[in-house]
């Protein structure tokens, strides 16, 4: 693991600290590099005992007593029962369909909304961006949402899972800050040759924006990927539900996955290993993703206030 | 602001910095309005694809954020959602009641009960939560080597991308009854350890389990407001005999001052907030007297028990009482010089 080879010999000049800076201590490089071994352990020792648990098999956990800490063998006959059919891999197509159809949603939306609000001096854009602006700062609360979303006849469908929650006023905020950055000679040059605004939009300020178009996408997906409370109030039918809720039965309320019982009793499956391995699906997507746009985060994160 | 929407943004973007960068309020007016002499009718024209294109967003927040605020009425109704087939209809056909909600609320001990939680709850994370992320900026922002503070970095953020069911059953699997924690001590003879479902550690767990999955998230505003400091600051006090503590009391934790202290009006002003879904989720396994906190006692009488109107001016009274701290504390701010959510 590269976060345990410091390489720093006390003393010497790696050629990024500066001259001035007094030259570090053994024991001081020491307890800085414990330190931070241990922080970064602190989040991944509990990842890589979901991981190496949902991995092995039942007569290994019979064997430590239950989690697995060092892996004994791997075998993936935990997913294949989950993933052939029934409750969860129902739960996670459903939960990829939700992330996929909202992430893309609520993206182009949000991205005309915030190139429409983008130009100085358009008309009305001062006013909308105060009503937008201003949802920030209250939110009308649990019961009233619930009953408009029922009144609209959206409960029991998909679309509540999408439609109440699919913007967010601060990475519109953030993506308008980006256009409102992109070089505005280009627009102009682009106006002045005939095009139109959406193109624009597509040619020029969408690809000069990719870092922070990665970034908010990111956040949009993990927050559809994430959420369950939404199903919870909004839909009834338990084969509607998506993975985060099915998690939430058959770990944090202990339920047995349906069909899959006469398996557990049998031995066949170990109970335990199954909650570890709908963990995994769950953790899987967005432990892959991420690292990717890691290096566009501080963008995606401050460019709101430089600019707003 | 217990409103479902509110929390899907905070899955999204993470409650603290995704707040800390907003900007609020109208923007400074430094653009003058175009000309008087452009007449409304043709800028309307000019732009009509601007607003178009703005349409979808307005009307989604119209449909979900504004109509519900006139939603709030049933608080003053005693709702009866069979009474219709419709919300909307059931609305104008429920019997007034006027403020009676509100009444019962002073006299609700179990709505007292959630306040305290609450207090309790924000007052636990404000002193063991808060200070976290500026001491592991500053930790991460001492090493030298790029890769270094690269992986720490992708390592430390990851837990924030997790959902709260994942986080609740990954600390159920550590610190559980049937967790790792428990299975050693078994080993070494000592029965008994379950973290979960003690009500009196509660408060903390909480907090730990928010430590564990957005305290690495909160470095990147502090970090990024280092890597704003200029070197020749460090260079010059350096030359001075300033050793490396004392360049961190005069230079680096001057330089964070401004983001604490918006930090810092946020937290305050979401006092009332506490980790909704965190919290409902782990409510059933230690008991509504130490767990309930204001949202989740307005899902509890209104969603769940059906008692819509009393969960409604329940939500009201948080959401007045929260909108009156947000701008408490951004007057605290401006008063103690600093800039807060919005300018004066």
């Amino acid at each position: 693991m590269s976060v345990l080879n410091f390489g720093i010999k006390p003393g010497s000049r790696s050629g990024l600290r500066p001259v001035w800076e007094e030259p570090p201590t053994r024991a001081g490089l020491a307890t800085k590099g414990v330190t931070l071994t241990l922080v970064c352990l602190a989040v991944l020792f509990p990842v890589w005992v979901v991981v190496v648990t949902s991995l092995s098999s039942v007569r290994t956990i019979t064997q430590t007593g239950g989690l697995v800490v060092i892996p004994r063998g791997v075998t993936f006959v935990h997913y294949q029962e989950l993933l052939g059919g029934g409750q969860v891999s129902r739960a996670a197509l459903v939960s990829v369909g939700v992330t996929v159809i909202g992430t893309l949603f609520s993206m182009v939306v949000s991205v005309l909304c915030a190139y429409g609000l983008s130009r100085p001096g358009s008309v009305l854009h001062r006013p909308i961006l105060l009503v937008i602006v201003a949802t920030m700062f209250f939110g009308a609360g649990l019961i009233p949402t619930y009953l408009v979303v029922q009144g609209l006849g959206l409960t029991d469908t998909y679309l509540s899972l999408i439609l109440p929650s699919a913007l967010n006023v601060f990475n519109i905020l953030v993506l308008r800050a980006f256009f409102m950055g992109t070089a505005q000679e280009l627009v102009e040059s682009a106006r002045i040759d005939g095009a139109g605004d959406l193109r624009i939009l597509w040619k020029i300020v969408m690809p000069l924006s990719r870092a922070v178009i990665a970034v908010i996408t990111l956040f949009y997906a993990v927050g559809y990927w994430s959420a369950w409370f939404n199903a919870s109030i909004y839909l009834s039918d338990p084969d509607m539900m998506p993975l985060q809720n099915v998690m939430q039965q058959l770990v944090i309320k202990q339920q047995k996955p349906t069909g899959l019982s006469q398996a557990i009793n049998t031995g066949h499956l170990s109970p335990l290993a199954i909650q570890m391995a709908v963990m995994v699906l769950a953790l899987l997507p967005v432990a892959v993703l991420s690292p990717f746009v890691q290096r566009h985060f501080k963008q995606g994160m401050l460019t709101g206030a430089v600019k707003g | 602001m217990a409103q479902s929407t509110t929390h899907a943004r905070e899955a999204t973007t993470g409650r603290a910095p995704s707040e800390a960068a907003a900007p609020a309020g109208p923007p400074p007016r430094t653009k003058k309005k175009a000309p008087a002499r452009v007449p409304l009718r043709h800028r309307l024209r000019r732009d009509r694809v601007l607003l178009l294109m703005v349409l979808p967003a307005l009307l989604l927040l119209l449909v979900f954020n504004y109509v519900p605020l006139i939603g709030n009425v049933v608080a003053f109704q005693d709702y009866d959602p069979y009474i219709a087939d419709n919300a909307f209809q059931a609305m104008t056909q429920s019997p007034w009641v006027g403020v009676e909600h509100f009444r019962h609320m002073v006299e609700d001990r179990l709505f007292w009960q959630a306040v305290r939680n609450t207090f309790a709850i924000f007052a636990i994370q404000l002193t063991l939560f808060f200070p976290l992320p500026i001491a592991l900026a500053l930790f991460i922002n001492s090493f030298v080597r790029p890769r270094v503070r690269a992986v720490a970095q992708a390592i430390l953020y990851l837990p924030h991308f997790f959902s709260w069911v994942l986080v609740i059953t990954v600390f159920q699997q550590m610190f559980g009854g049937a967790g790792l924690v428990a299975q050693v001590l078994r080993d070494h003879g000592h029965e008994g350890f379950d973290l979960m479902t003690d009500p009196g550690l509660f408060k903390f767990l909480v907090t730990f389990e928010m430590v564990w999955k957005d305290a690495g998230w909160g470095v990147i505003v502090f970090l990024a407001a280092l890597a704003a400091v200029s070197p020749d600051l460090y260079e010059a006090s350096a030359m001075d005999g300033a050793n490396r503590w004392r360049r961190m009391w005069h230079i680096q934790l001057p330089a964070l001052r401004p983001v604490v202290a918006l930090l810092l009006v946020l937290q305050v002003g979401n006092a009332l907030t506490v980790g909704f879904e965190q919290i409902l989720l782990q409510r059933a396994a230690v008991g509504a007297t130490a767990s309930e906190v204001l949202d989740t006692y307005v899902w509890n009488t209104g969603l769940d028990n059906g008692n819509f109107g009393y969960g409604a001016a329940i939500g009201i009274v948080k959401g007045v009482f929260g909108l009156l701290m947000v701008l408490g504390a951004n007057k605290a701010a401006h008063l103690m010089g600093e800039q807060g959510v919005y300018k004066r």
